[in-house]
């Protein structure tokens, strides 16, 4: 049973007013614009009642360099965006939502799915937005003691030293 | 019963029956034929030249021809240590570990441009070449090699090992005690830097460069 999506649209700005700021269309693929206070709100509702059972992906966008004509209609630094997937039917949703550079915060949505609780460990490693809530916010693919957030646009490309911070190996020279 | 048995003659009291005898060499050559031709590869494939190296090994091209076949997952059995794919930060502390970890003497080939100079990768979490910190004897250049390339670094390791050659001597176990640590990733410049405070992290300098 294909998902009517008008319908969903509908219902949600009903239940959630003023939280969701958009719901845009991009090549028959849809996007939903919500306040990122009501992130958890949202995911739960589309999960529970619109049938959206699988998580597909969380990922996030820095925005900081952006040239301003794609800078997106609510431009906060960084971009969270979750796919979510409906089994039943056969539908696919994306969700965007908005965190400003300072606090760099959002609410954890592994409680909803359990799905992203690595991809949130994966987006706050590599962007450093801290995720509210999650049970166990580690790296997850820079090494423990590394510092910073490398995805961000304003880390250097060529890091900041650490590839060349190992220790040499030399010779004894000889007597 | 009238026959006895023939006792094979000892070394150096060869008849002409060809049945013994004996060849003079150095100590040290005798043991670097022996090393030449059983040499027990580390293979440290972390990307794609490994599927390379794998080829190689493999009964098509068949480096056990040269008595290399024998890949040892253990460090503490190997003598050829094979850099094959990109080494990243996270990674280099293992190498170096392992690297240790193997008995002297030891040889070293870095396989692919990723090994040699970082290759395409030039960000931050790549290892520029892993000769800055570990010894290396051969390079191999491609992306990825051709097997053939390997064959040949393996040729040339043996002419060297032949020829008594290593990268290695000696090293300075106090600098590179056995249990090495890892250490802190980031320069000076910016240790002390917050962490997880989710503030913006820059450095003036750089950023003022990238932003022109
Ligand atoms: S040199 Fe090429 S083939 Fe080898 S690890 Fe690097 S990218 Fe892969």
């Amino acid at each position: 049973m294909a998902l009517d999506f008008k319908e969903l649209e509908k219902k949600l700005r009903e239940t959630f007013g003023a939280s969701v700021l958009d719901w845009t269309e991009f090549r028959g693929q849809p996007c939903l614009h919500v306040k990122r206070e009501s992130i958890v709100k949202v995911l739960t509702f589309l999960r529970d009642d619109a049938k959206f059972e699988m998580f597909t992906d969380l990922t996030c966008v820095d925005t900081l360099r952006l040239p301003d004509e794609m800078q997106p209609k609510y431009a906060e630094r960084f971009t969270v965006v979750y796919h979510i997937t409906s089994l039943e039917h056969g539908a696919r949703l994306r969700i965007k939502t908005y965190v400003p550079e300072d606090p760099a915060e959002v609410d954890t949505v592994s409680s909803v799915y359990l799905g992203a609780n690595w991809a949130e460990r994966e987006a706050f490693d590599m962007f450093g937005v801290n995720f509210k809530g999650h049970r166990d916010l580690r790296r997850i693919l820079m090494p423990e003691n590394y510092e910073g957030h490398p995805l961000r646009k304003d880390y250097p490309l060529k890091g900041r030293g650490e590839r060349d911070n190992f220790p040499k190996y030399t010779e004894i020279p000889e007597a | 019963m009238s026959e006895t048995p023939q006792t094979p003659a000892l070394p150096g009291q060869a008849d002409k029956s060809g049945s013994g005898g004996y060849i003079t060499t150095k100590i040290e050559e005798l043991v670097n034929w022996g090393r030449r031709n059983a040499l027990w590869p580390m293979p440290f494939g972390t990307a794609c030249c490994a599927i390379e190296m794998m080829a190689t090994l493999s009964s098509r091209y068949d480096l056990a021809r040269f008595g290399a076949e024998v890949i040892r997952f253990s460090p503490r059995q190997s003598d050829l240590m094979i850099v094959s794919g990109r080494i990243s930060i996270k990674m280099m502390p293992v190498l170096i570990e392992i690297y240790n970890q193997m008995p002297e003497p030891k040889w070293c080939i870095s396989m692919g441009a990723c090994a040699s100079s970082g290759g395409v990768f030039d960000t931050y979490t790549l290892i520029q070449g892993v000769d800055q910190f570990i010894p290396v004897d051969v390079y191999i250049p491609g992306c990825p090699p051709r097997p053939e390339s390997l064959i040949d670094a393996v040729m040339l390791i043996r002419e060297r090992i032949k020829r008594g050659e290593r990268q290695t001597k000696l090293y300075d176990r106090t600098k590179h005690p056995l249990d090495f640590q890892p250490v802190n990733l980031v320069s000076d410049a910016v240790a002390g830097a917050p962490q997880l405070t989710g503030t913006r992290l820059s450095l003036p300098g750089k950023d003022a460069a990238q932003n022109g």
